[in-house]
């Protein structure tokens, strides 16, 4: 075995290794091997890939909202086609669209922000997607036969229950979040295995990457609440609905309160999840744009990690008009208040690295200023809803749609977008046009804002939300038009976006490794990576290793290159420990993915196709670790 | 009225009925209304104080170090880094200090409305949601006091009055903002709230907890009067129906009679005792039928009788294929129960 030796670059024979390195890593053309694929890099497409269309599904869904909602006693969308609408609309956005676009982000660019390979667990990576489509696909199907879920996109019982809500809609719903969950749960395992164990040699806890650090504690924040909603939705929800087990049911002993109080236990820290992965973009995108070491690093993390905690301390908020004591209200007042002062020191840290670096003004800068107007402004109108008494006015109008539209898309979408163009050369080698991404911006930006910023006023007039129509006296029309006018701005900034990414990807300047100056490592490999990631793993001098002295950079030699080799580092340090051998191709967890979906889907119907998914995962998993003598061996 | 709500009106001047709660019109409304303005200026202030500091962070000159070549990497010197670090520690304790003094005004609100509730004077009216309208009952420990109406809730001026909310089948919730924030409807609970109005008017109040199909259409009133009209209002309300005193409104109420409507419906004084559905009573002295959604006039009552599912589409009042010369005895006689 060859020893392991730290080298520095200058010393290195970049070319010595790529071919046995290629084809280690090689994924192999063919239908049966492009199902069978467990690199991170085209994975994290996949879901990129996956989930930005289910975006356009919920944008489109969006759109017939607005139009419905533009005039008084409109008639374009009937009631049972409006609830569909907006329970499909808040489903996907949440479920189908930025839990997932974030996992697959962070499936992409963790392994090249830490210097290594792949993700942890390969395979498991492979299969968290296909369950993620596969689940995905069945509330579509639904929708497209009718069977489309009508009760909201938090399915409070007793309406969502087997007395209100016949039939298979909700069932469809509860199933696919089985999907989904699993999918995260799959994700953030494999991430918190990734960051914990894989860094780059010298990558110590304090020279993480913000970002890394963001998913990080996403992971963490996965493992407690999902299985809340599973608890909720599939436990008590579909139970009752299914085999008639009464948790939720008030008339036989049930409490509809249980299933709000462990829906938004996961529900609250779920829109943390989707939002800290974007305070993680906004961190690297601020840091490498304004070309300096970020300001108040660990204020920072430490400030995500309060973020993190607190979101589990808070879900009642959602739930002071149902009449709890007034001293536990208080406290959850001040426990979502907490928030602010976490955000706080974060958007103070930022607007400090701005201050104090460098600042290029492209495209991913904008997002981000776009970013820090639109957020603090729905940081300011949570605080509101934070308080008892304001809440109680504004809850559920639609001061709370524009509240949390301000949260999710200005804390998580502008994020995201500007990520989009950040490492859009990282990913296609080719560097997305600056021009049309400011026109982009502008057109978000502006249609944003009108469209949402009118809803705060609506809302304080008495608009509710969910409401497929309203009279005309009421006066709430030119305000709803201004809206629906703003949601069209907002297509047009996404057709721009989508022509971009298209045009770019053709004609696009030539990106090279780093085309802006980057300080991160997954700078310091070819756009897009190889399979590989790295020819020689990188080591983690500083912080920034990138915008160390080129001559003191400093590689890890002594991997083998003819098989899925990486580097496997102690968790606080990041001491080289062992190598490890990651498994490569399998069609295995696509068919235990497939087996225990064709069960999961059944018992929608029959609990007995539950026996039908156990035996299917069993088969797929038994196949899956089935030892074979060629990779023992190797 | 403070300059907030003036600002507020200003934008959206067009709104001609109102359901808003910027404009209160009893105590615990105004309550909010005072925590709201405190909130809304200093946030503002905020807000505009960060967005001055980001583009004050953009558009500072880098004193002639923008003329040179920019360097790879920029490290700011110590002293800046220690400027920062102030700044940075003075936003967060500012932050905190802000967040209390919220906190302290937020709960010292919500104190100041609770003890609103349990006034000696205050009166119960319990309140009922269902699918999609409200049950209202007025209790009272003499059994011969109690009133019994739908989606239309009569309180005297300056009188406390609590809303004993419960549901009969999903959750709903009860909110007329210019009284007082929500109270959801719980099946199987029993939720409370205190309502007071401090001038006469009607203010208008919606569902606000998503309850299936017609959560759109599920609004009610209440009308607030001076204690003397009250008190008519809630005699005429204990009398039993008006008895038909002309052959044609005798005609309507056995057209009423002999329909399914006396399955749902009751009408005191008469054989229809039905419980699921609004009593019509009184339904002449209503303002708006069908939960608020339209106007209470003959002709919409006609509309509505014929074809409730055009008008509220997946409502639960069913179709009765009403002969069309039994319609107008029947409109006439449900108007003239006053």
């Amino acid at each position: 075995m060859t020893p392991l030796v730290a080298t520095p670059v200058r010393e290195i024979d970049d070319v010595r290794g790529r071919h046995d390195l290629e084809n280690a890593w090689r994924n192999p053309a063919g239908l049966l091997s492009w199902l069978s694929v467990a690199t991170h890099q085209a994975i994290g497409m996949r879901y990129i890939v996956t989930a930005f269309i289910f975006l356009l599904a919920g944008g489109v869904e969006a759109l017939l909202m607005r139009i419905q909602l533009a005039k008084a006693d409109n008639t374009f969308l009937g009631p049972d086609k409006y609830n569909e609408i907006f329970t499909t609309h808040g489903t996907t956005m949440m479920f189908l669209f930025a839990v997932p676009m974030m996992e697959g982000m962070a499936i992409y660019l963790v392994p090249l922000l830490i210097g290594t390979r792949n993700v942890a667990f390969p395979r498991l990576n492979a299969f968290g997607y296909w369950m993620y489509l596969f689940g995905a696909l069945f509330l579509y199907f639904g929708v497209f036969t009718n069977t489309a879920p009508d009760m909201g996109w938090f399915a409070y019982p007793p309406l969502s229950g087997p007395q209100f809500s016949p039939g298979k809609r909700v069932d469809f719903w509860a199933q696919m979040i089985t999907f989904t969950e699993i999918s995260a749960l799959c994700v953030a395992t494999e991430i918190i295995a990734t960051i914990v164990k894989l860094r780059a040699p010298g990558m110590s806890l304090n020279r993480i990457p913000i970002y890394a650090w963001s998913m990080l504690i996403q992971s963490f924040m996965i493992l407690f609440a999902m299985p809340a909603v599973m608890v909720s939705s599939t436990v008590m929800l579909l139970n009752d609905r299914t085999i008639g087990t009464h948790f939720v049911n008030p008339w036989a002993g049930g409490d509809p309160l249980l299933y709000q109080h462990v829906f938004w236990f996961f529900g609250h820290p779920e829109v943390y999840l989707i939002f800290i992965p974007a305070l993680g973009f906004v961190s690297a995108i601020v840091e490498t744009h304004s070309r300096r070491a970020m300001f108040g690093y660990p204020a920072l993390v430490l400030s995500q990690l309060a973020n993190a905690f607190v979101a589990f301390g808070l879900w009642v908020h959602h739930m002071f008009a149902t009449d709890l004591p007034q001293m536990g209200e208080s406290y959850f007042t001040a426990s979502s208040m907490m928030i602010a002062i976490a955000s706080g020191t974060q958007i103070f840290c930022w607007i400090a690295t701005l201050w104090s670096g460098r600042v290029k003004m492209r495209t991913p800068v904008y997002f981000v200023l776009g970013f820090i107007f639109i957020f603090v402004l729905g940081g300011l109108t949570g605080v509101m809803l934070a308080s008892v008494p304001l809440d109680l006015q504004v809850h559920d109008t639609f001061f709370v749609v524009a509240h949390f539209h301000y949260v999710l898309i200005g804390g998580a979408l502008f994020p995201l977008f500007g990520a989009f163009y950040h490492w859009y050369p990282k990913m296609t080698g080719r560097v997305m046009d600056d021009f049309i991404g400011k026109i982009n911006f502008w057109l978000l930006f502006i249609g944003f804002n009108v469209t949402f910023f009118p809803m705060h006023i609506l809302g304080l007039h008495g608009m509710t939300r969910r409401i497929y129509t309203y009279p005309q006296e009421m006066g709430w029309e030119p305000m709803n038009a201004l809206a629906t006018v703003g949601a069209f701005i907002i297509l047009l900034g996404g057709i721009v976006f989508i022509l971009n990414v298209i045009s770019s990807r053709r004609h696009g300047a030539e990106a090279g490794a780093n085309p802006w100056d980057g300080g991160t490592l997954e700078w310091a490999t070819d756009s897009p990576p190889r399979n590989y990631n790295f020819v020689n793993l990188p080591a983690a001098t500083s912080r920034y290793p990138l915008w160390n002295d080129p001559k003191e950079r400093v590689v890890v030699t002594g991997l083998r290159d003819d098989r899925r080799e990486v580097l496997v580092t102690t968790l606080m340090d990041a001491e080289p420990h062992h190598r490890l051998v990651l498994p490569s191709s399998s069609i295995w967890p696509f068919l235990t993915a497939l087996l225990s979906a064709i069960g999961l889907w059944g018992s929608v119907f029959h609990f007995s196709w539950y026996y039908v998914a156990m035996l299917g995962a069993f088969i797929g998993l038994v196949g899956w670790f089935w030892p074979r003598r060629r990779e023992a061996e190797a | 009225m403070s300059r907030l709500s003036g600002g507020f009106l200003l934008a959206s001047t067009a709104f001609a009925r109102s359901q808003s709660a910027l404009e209160p019109a009893g105590p615990q409304a105004a309550h909010f209304f005072r925590l709201f303005s405190w909130f809304f200026w200093i946030e503002a202030a905020i807000f505009l104080i960060v967005l001055a500091l980001t583009a004050w962070a953009l558009t500072r000159r880098h004193r002639g170090i923008e003329q040179e070549p920019l360097e790879r990497v920029h490290i700011p010197s110590e002293e800046t880094e220690k400027k920062l670090l102030w700044t940075v520690g003075g936003g967060i304790l500012a932050t905190v200090l802000i967040l209390l003094g919220l906190l302290v005004a937020s709960v010292t609100t919500g104190k100041a409305i609770s003890e609103l509730a349990n006034q000696k004077n205050g009166m119960v009216v319990e309140v009922v949601g269902n699918q999609w309208w409200w049950y209202v009952r007025y209790l009272n420990d003499d059994a011969s006091q109690i009133v019994v109406t739908a989606n239309e809730i009569h309180i005297p001026v300056g009188r406390p009055v609590r809303i004993r909310g419960t549901s009969n089948d999903v959750i709903h919730s009860f909110w007329v903002p210019e009284l007082n924030g929500k109270r959801d409807l719980i099946p199987s609970r029993i939720t409370d709230e205190w309502i007071e109005a401090d001038h006469p008017g009607r203010f208008r109040g919606q569902c606000a907890e998503f309850c299936g199909m017609q959560h759109a259409h599920m609004s009610l009133w209440v009308v607030a009067d001076t204690p003397g009209d009250f008190e008519k209002w809630k005699q005429r309300q204990l009398q039993p129906a008006v008895e038909p005193s002309t052959p044609e409104l005798i005609a309507g109420r056995d057209v009423f009679l002999k329909y399914a409507c006396v399955y749902c419906h009751s009408i005191t004084g008469t054989t229809a005792a039905g419980q699921v559905a609004p009593d019509l009573t009184h339904l002449g002295s209503r303002f708006t039928i069908a939960a608020g959604t339209l106007p209470n006039t003959k002709g919409n009552l006609a509309g509505w009788i014929v074809d409730p599912q055009n008008i509220k589409p997946g409502n639960h009042m069913a179709t009765l294929n009403v002969k069309a010369e039994e319609l107008q005895p029947l409109v006439d006689y449900l108007e003239s129960l006053q």
